[in-house]
């Protein structure tokens, strides 16, 4: 198939059932790394990555390719951009509920995070510098549980 | 050199910063004091490995022969590195890895800033991916110079010496040569003066703050930026490039 019998909308379709390697809760679209998709007589995908060291980046790519063609799509381009770098706020508010229903506390510009699991806004910080770039630990002190909340980068 | 050779050279430069620095902290992977610092070290080391990636790549594409970022990273001796001599000098303690972080970032999270400016795209483009990045693990490095200066007696003791090491390797950020020149003059690329200014402005806060003592003005070492390193570098890059350099073109 050949990108003039496709519309966009479709590719879309295909792409949110891409997981991100890492959360896998979260779809490539949830994420907000699909910058923009093209359909002429190729496919072309741009993605970004979430931050320069990301490992994830090469099997996101091939993930990608990999649903594409599994679609039947056999002329795709993916091109990586870094500008404008990627931030929290490209996270689709399905994406924060789905990280939170995953027991990841979602990125919040208010100062009180709430504990994933129970809900309380009793959580402290254990370390600012978590797993990853993105992730800080922390502890909620009704239920004691640790979790991962992910910050707004 | 014509102002495309400098480009690819500076674009080299900041690459092998990248890459060095990423190494040696990649060295104390399993042997950080406490698990929430193993996490945070091994994540900032692969931002700069992600770093050296974006900046090596530029290179070779600015450079047009063919070349990978393997190619670079793997492929040249020492004398081909131009990479600050600050960022080779071995980990030491905590507190010496540290106090290493802390001054070098200190100056990077500026330079990538002027960076951000620059005319050429590439670079523009990936400082501002990068400057997120080390803006954050500034953050780190200082709050732990912070604690560790005015921590118990000894941490005091321990990192006031590390700072008075490893300042003589300090100069070299701000000494700008002919290539710094010619990215500044041609490129809109940082001026190497102001951000000392900034730099100093910084770390005398952050400095006073850890209670700790600026040390005197001194003779400076130099030489990373030319090629001239000291003994460290050669051992370092042996490890690093032991299987490219056995197995060429091995991948997996």
């Amino acid at each position: 198939m050949v990108g003039a019998e496709l519309d966009k909308a479709q590719v879309y379709e295909w792409l949110a059932l891409v997981p991100d390697p890492e959360i896998p809760v979260l779809s490539i679209l949830d994420l907000g790394i699909v910058r923009d998709v093209t359909v002429k007589d190729t496919v072309t995908v741009t993605l970004t990555p979430t931050y320069s060291g990301c490992p994830a980046t090469e099997a996101i790519e091939s993930d990608v390719l990999a649903a594409l063609t599994g679609h039947g799509v056999d002329d795709i381009v993916i091109k990586r951009v870094l500008s404008p770098p990627w931030t929290t706020d490209w996270i689709s508010d399905d994406g924060r509920e789905k990280l939170r229903r995953y027991g990841i506390a979602p990125p919040s510009r208010s100062r009180e995070i709430a504990c994933p699991q129970c809900e309380s806004l009793d959580t402290e910080r254990v370390s600012e510098f978590g797993s990853t770039a993105c992730k800080a630990s922390w502890r909620c002190r009704a239920c004691l549980e640790p979790f991962e909340y992910f910050k707004c980068l | 050199m014509s102002n495309e050779q400098a480009l690819i050279a500076y674009t080299l430069r900041l690459a092998d910063n990248a890459l060095i620095l990423s190494q040696r902290m990649v060295e104390l992977v399993a042997a950080e004091p406490e698990l929430e610092e193993e996490l945070a070290n091994a994540n900032f080391a692969l931002d700069f490995i992600g770093q050296a990636r974006m900046l090596y790549s530029r290179a070779a594409e600015l450079e047009g022969q063919g070349k990978s970022e393997d190619d670079f990273a793997f492929m040249r001796d020492e004398n081909e590195f131009r990479n600050l001599l600050l960022l080779e000098q071995p980990n030491g303690h905590f507190g010496d890895a540290l106090v290493r972080q802390y001054l070098f970032e200190a100056f990077y999270v500026h330079l990538l800033d002027a960076l951000t400016r620059c005319s050429d795209s590439g670079l523009s483009e990936i400082a501002a991916r990068a400057i997120k990045e080390v803006t954050y693990h500034l953050r780190h490095s200082a709050q732990w110079l912070i604690r560790l200066g005015d921590g118990t007696d000894l941490s005091h003791e321990r990192a006031q010496k590390s700072l008075d090491d490893f300042w003589r390797y300090t100069g070299e950020m701000f000494a700008a040569d002919e290539m710094d020149l010619t990215i500044q003059a041609e490129y809109e690329g940082p001026d190497l003066a102001a951000i000392q200014e900034l730099w100093r402005r910084d770390v005398e806060k952050t400095v006073s703050e850890a209670t700790l003592t600026l040390p005197k003005d001194q003779w400076m070492a130099s030489g990373g930026k030319q090629g001239r390193h000291s003994e460290h570098l050669g051992f370092m890059l042996a490890e690093m490039q032991y299987l490219q350099r056995s197995f060429p073109g091995a991948s997996w």
